[in-house]
């Protein structure tokens, strides 16, 4: 693989970054609610994420600021310009899509030149933006190449370089990594992060690929059936989740079983009391008892101390490098998983009695999830 | 290995029984339109070499091209765009144009030239004076017979659907239409320039397979009374048999001839850079 180039500036779009906006975006195909009033904005410059499961409705959102969905009600703007009635092929929008979707009967330069020729562009000027271009992404030595004798990464590469092409307003990546092998995924990821700083052009990418997106993005937004659960930036996201659902997505999560304090302000956990981050869910509080929520909290904050006369017992431990995760049966029956560093595992060895600590922090509270095993998410 | 020899053997034989019953036949037609097996005739190629000054031919195989032509530009104009609709926009609708393009194979061309005459002879007594009459009278022009354009056009769109569809079905339509829409194609430039060029085999066959029919459709156009090449080649074999035979021999060498000629085009790429 062929490095970028380091200095875009002979291909720099001529516009600072433009904001897109989606206001109130509803989209149904028969019963099936894709978008349920999307509200959300993207940033002049910025790459932002959209992350959620299958059929969360990413894909949608970014079809139409392509034009390729057009919403049932809501409005998409770019520079506060409402576009959701302007056809497909004047939002000045460049795709790259998930599966191959280069031109096959025209070569490599010939489809990145594509836009350039159908807005009129003199072959002369529209050959050399091309040579340029497949320069920028590292390929212009296979400019005269079919996609056909080109390889996967090659194939976006190219892919991208012709959404640059007419300098657009937004860069729309529809999942652009996912048909790639593992290595080619993370050196390609690398050159559009690269690539999308160097120009500052305005990049939604949708993915379901939580790495990619806290890699890649300054911004993540997680969606959930149709609507937005949290936008903020890859560690905002990863530390203070605003939802159950964003904490279970991202990352992976220990549940403990907790007690609701009386005031619906705090948790009673691992002998402590603890302020809620955001609110219990309801109902609370019917009979008081223990096991009614979890408090969620990365495997990472937890601590582990070897204690002859703890409640807890180590029962599994799994070497991830720098660290190991550690399950611990917790007095009730529930597990919960604890990543300790590697090198101080030699004291709590499989079957040690232990005790659980809890950062000094607000947390996170999720309704109880009968038969867990004390983990979540991902 | 002595069953492989009898494999091959086989093979051999279902390969020479199979050639003789397409072979036997084109050499009987072609010793009878040279003169063999003639009775007090030599033998020569004038019925060959007499093609050309033979009266009726240049007209009728004229014609019989300008229909082949039209019904080609036709079956593509209605069919290609109804499909991508259909594989874009409204696959609902994929079942039901295709009981409609496949509905002409279950009706026979008698059938169809009866329905056709019927309308053709109803049509004037009822529309006489109005703009209709002479849109009719229009369709029947005998220079350019438009009723058989649209007759040949009913009849190809069962081999043309088949053969689009499998085309449509080997390319990725939507990601090719969306990604050139999204540089700022409009959707003619798309059609023209995208999905056009990567259905070249589908569009090459299709023009061939309508060519072939047109060529050698002779009920509806000896029905409603007009003289393309099939009907001129029926018409002389009463006067000129061996003529007739060798005039069907041709054609059947430039049908091939064609058909391969097509193949080689749909294999081929273009080299050459065009932007």
């Amino acid at each position: 693989m062929t490095d970028l180039l380091t200095d875009p500036e002979s291909v720099r779009p001529t516009r600072a970054g433009s904001t897109v906006e989606f206001r109130g975006l509803r989209r149904a195909f028969g019963t099936t609610t894709a978008l349920d009033g999307l509200d959300l904005e993207v940033r002049p410059g910025e790459l932002l994420a959209l992350l959620g499961p299958s059929g969360c409705g990413k894909t949608t959102a970014l079809r139409t600021v392509a034009g390729f969905e057009r919403p049932d009600t809501g409005e998409v703007l770019v520079d506060g310009e409402d576009i959701t009635r302007v056809p497909a092929h004047r939002r000045e929008a460049g795709m790259v899509f998930q599966s191959y979707s280069l031109f096959p009967h025209m070569t490599a330069i010939d489809n990145v030149a594509f836009g350039l020729r159908m807005n009129g562009t003199g072959k002369a000027a529209r050959r050399a933006r091309a040579a340029e271009l497949l320069e920028l992404v590292g390929l212009a030595n296979h400019a005269a190449r079919f996609p056909r004798q080109l390889s996967g990464g090659q194939q976006q590469r190219i892919a991208l370089a012709r959404a640059l092409a007419l300098r657009p307003r937004v860069l729309l990546l529809d999942e652009p990594l996912s048909a790639l092998d593992a290595q080619v995924r993370l050196t390609l990821r690398e050159e559009i992060r690269r690539l999308q700083q160097q120009l500052g052009i305005t990049t939604l990418f949708v993915t379901h690929d939580q790495e990619e997106a806290l890699s890649m993005a300054d911004r993540v937004a997680v969606m959930r059936a149709g609507r937005l659960e949290q936008c903020a930036p890859p560690a905002e996201l990863y530390e203070r989740p605003a939802t159950a659902f964003v904490a279970n997505f991202v990352g992976v999560m220990s549940r403990i079983p907790a007690r609701p304090g009386a005031d619906g302000t705090t948790v009673g956990a691992f002998g402590r009391t603890l302020p809620v981050h955001g609110t219990l869910p309801g109902p609370v509080g019917t009979d008081g008892g223990s096991g009614e929520v979890d408090v969620l909290v990365r495997p990472e904050a937890i601590g582990v101390t070897a204690d002859g006369d703890g409640t807890s017992q180590i029962v599994g431990a799994t070497f991830l490098g720098a660290t190991t995760r550690l399950t611990v049966r917790l007095a009730g029956g529930a597990e919960v998983m604890a990543d300790v560093a590697t090198h101080s595992t030699a004291g709590l060895p499989v079957g040690a009695k232990v005790t659980l600590t809890l950062p000094d922090r607000p947390v996170l509270v999720d309704r109880h999830s009968w038969g867990n095993g004390g983990r979540s998410g991902g | 290995m002595a069953r492989l020899n009898r494999t091959g053997y086989g093979r051999s034989a279902v390969l020479l029984l199979t050639g003789a019953y397409f072979l036997v036949p084109i050499a009987c037609a072609i010793a009878f339109s040279i003169g063999i097996g003639a009775p007090r005739q030599a033998l020569g190629f004038e019925a060959y070499t007499g093609i050309f000054g033979a009266d009726g031919f240049t007209d009728s195989l004229t014609l019989t091209l300008k229909l082949a032509a039209a019904t080609i530009a036709l079956v593509l104009v209605l069919l290609v765009p109804a499909l991508v609709t259909v594989r874009l926009a409204a696959p609902r609708l994929r079942t039901l144009v295709e009981i409609v393009c496949m509905l002409p194979l279950v009706v026979p061309a008698v059938a169809l030239v009866a329905g056709i005459s019927a309308v053709l002879r109803w049509g004037p007594d009822h529309f006489a004076g109005t703009p209709l009459f002479q849109a009719m009278a229009a369709l029947q022009a005998p220079q350019f017979p438009m009723v058989l354009v649209l007759a040949y056009t009913l009849m190809a769109l069962p081999l043309a659907y088949r053969t689009l569809d499998t085309g449509f079905a080997a390319i990725d339509l939507r990601v090719l239409v969306e990604a050139a829409r999204s540089c700022g194609a409009p959707w003619p430039h798309t059609l023209i320039h995208v999905v056009l060029p990567n259905l070249r085999g589908a569009l090459l066959n299709t023009a061939f397979l309508t060519l072939a029919l047109v060529l050698g459709e002779y009920t509806v156009a000896a029905v409603l009374g007009y003289q393309p090449f099939a009907v001129w080649i029926v018409a002389t074999s009463g006067s000129q048999a061996q003529m007739s035979v060798a005039v069907s021999m041709v054609g059947l060498l430039v049908t091939w001839m064609l058909l391969l000629l097509i193949s080689a085009a749909g294999r081929a790429r273009r080299p050459k850079e065009n932007s």
